[in-house]
């Protein structure tokens, strides 16, 4: 099987603890499914909203980052599939899709090629 | 899971209560926004990490550190209360002082603070409610909206208004002042006795919602049972009767979900530990000399929970009950669900009687159950025709689903094959 990061950008936050703590249940589903057909390599991380970025050539400093809300990356997580169709079929089931957000699913360089 | 969900919303209440106590009643708008940040950070941080095996540390560590951001960030752009500079002097004490405000004594009245400060007299009933939902039990409005089949606009407006009258009063109540203390009692009561019935009662087609207001309304009067000031007779009568309802719950759906009412329920899936719960506060609200409707209204609720079948009941006393209960808070519906229970005691014909001279009726107008109770009466007095008729304009006046079906129930019922039916059905 192949390695894919599933990358979790944009999406509603919850307007309630209860909107916030059902979000949570669906993810955490979501992941139970995931892991219990084998496809979890790693559940990855939550990234905060805040950050750095350290430019081309002049490696100045800012705050980032720049995209746009919808674009920010709020977390990622490392599956494996057969293929990047399967990665993407997998990615349906996540909540996020739900909130207005989408998955990005990139295959990890296979290295014996 | 669903235990998940009760913690969320329990520490919502605790935390908020305690950050307004810390950064004063005039930003609780600021109290609110740290908490919602910790829990929103905690609903992303566990769906990659698992849940904590102790979710409501986790949650008061969150609050506190984030509490902190708000302070640094907020310190000179707001006054805070001012018994509180010590959190502000600086770094070095802000961290420490704040460690203290959240011990355990310090936040043990916080809690009852806050809801004292809701029940208000310059608010009307239905905002306080409003306001102990969104601030003691963490209910979005949204989530409000949907329990008391409003707008969300009109939930919106309520607890937006109610908030700014919070803030002007710019003191939390004081529930060190024993007689401050006693003359809000009465105006807390009210507010849970209200939101138990919205619970109980109430228009919301999702049952568990409804399961969760009785519980909340439960869970608040227990902690108002907790300081010695609350534990009055009319507290211990209240929760007696949220006790001996919440009982009967389990039993007023059927596996498919349909109403039951008193008489067709399984009794056997009462909870009988909430009965003796319920009885023995009863026992202890029969101290003092006051006879609040609270007393009144879990005595009646007393006598249902022990009757083993409908049959079993002691109505006659039901009856008597209701005549103290319109003495002290007179009322079409508790006029209605009297004549329910003289129907009961004396039979349809003078339970019709009764029916049909409830002053102030035109009141009852919208309500489904009052032209349900005389269908009842003339179904068992044998007049299926007149019968059919009630329920037809009682189907029209149904609120939800399940009251639909119910009602549904009750017209074929008296289709002209099925006459002369037996056992007058009294209300849920």
């Amino acid at each position: 099987m192949n390695q894919f990061v599933f990358l979790y950008r944009g999406g509603e936050r919850p307007a309630s603890p209860r909107e916030g703590e059902q979000t949570m249940q669906k993810w955490v589903a979501w992941f139970k499914e995931l892991a219990d057909k084998g496809h979890v390599v790693d559940r990855g991380q939550p990234l905060e909203p805040t950050g750095k970025i350290v430019h081309s050539r002049t490696k100045a400093i800012t705050d980032g980052p720049f995209a746009e809300v919808k674009d920010v990356i709020g977390g990622f997580s490392l599956i494996k599939a057969k293929d990047v169709n399967q990665a993407a079929d997998l990615a349906k089931g996540c909540p996020l899709l739900d909130r207005g957000g989408q998955v990005e699913v990139r295959p990890v360089m296979n290295m014996d090629m | 899971m669903d235990g998940l969900g009760q913690i969320f919303r329990r520490e919502h209440g605790r935390l908020v209560a305690t950050l307004t106590r810390i950064f004063g009643l005039h930003n609780l708008a600021l109290a609110e926004d740290v908490v919602q940040d910790a829990f929103l950070r905690a609903a992303e941080v566990w769906r990659y990490r698992g849940v904590p095996a102790e979710p409501a540390a986790w949650l008061l560590v969150a609050a506190k550190r984030r509490a902190l951001d708000a302070l640094r960030r907020e310190r000179t752009a707001r006054t805070f209360a001012p018994e509180l500079e010590r959190l502000l002097e600086s770094e070095w004490t802000a961290a420490p002082t704040l460690a203290q405000e959240f011990g355990a004594t310090a936040i043990k009245d916080d809690l009852l603070r806050m809801m004292f400060t809701c029940c208000q007299p310059r608010l009307a009933e239905e905002a306080r409610v409003a306001l102990i939902l969104n601030i003691l039990c963490g209910f979005g409005i949204e989530e409000i909206a949907g329990a008391f089949v409003s707008t969300r606009t009109a939930i919106e407006k309520r607890v937006t208004r109610a908030k700014k009258v919070l803030a002007e009063s710019k003191l939390l109540f004081d529930v060190t002042a024993a007689g401050d203390f006693a003359a809000r009692v009465p105006s807390v009561l009210r507010s849970l006795y209200l939101l138990f019935s919205e619970g109980y009662h109430g228009a919301s087609a999702q049952a568990a919602v409804r399961a969760e207001l009785c519980r909340e309304a439960m869970r608040l009067t227990a902690a108002v049972l907790e300081h010695p000031f609350g534990a009055v007779s009319a507290t211990y009568a209240l929760a007696a009767l949220m006790c001996f309802d919440a009982a009967r719950l389990p039993g007023r759906l059927d596996e498919s979900g349909a109403l039951c009412t008193l008489a067709e329920q399984d009794r056997s899936k009462w909870d009988r530990a909430l009965i003796n719960e319920g009885a023995i506060l009863l026992e202890r609200s029969a101290s003092g000399r006051e006879l609040s409707e609270y007393h009144v209204e879990a005595a009646i609720a007393s006598i249902h929970s022990r009757a083993a079948r409908i049959e079993d009941t002691d109505w006659r006393m039901v009856v008597s009950l209701y005549d103290q209960l319109m003495a002290l808070k007179a009322s079409p519906i508790v006029a209605l669900n009297r004549s329910i229970a003289v129907a009961q005691a004396e039979g349809a014909d003078r339970g019709i009687e009764e029916l049909l001279s409830i002053p102030d009726a035109a009141r009852l107008a919208r309500y489904p159950f009052y032209p349900a109770a005389l269908g009842e009466c003339e179904l068992r007095r044998g007049n299926a025709a007149v019968a059919r008729e009630y329920f037809l304009a009682a189907r029209a006046l149904a609120r939800n689903a399940t009251e639909r079906a119910f009602l549904d129930g009750r017209i074929q019922h008296c289709s002209p094959r099925t006459v002369g039916q037996p056992a007058v059905r009294a209300a849920v």
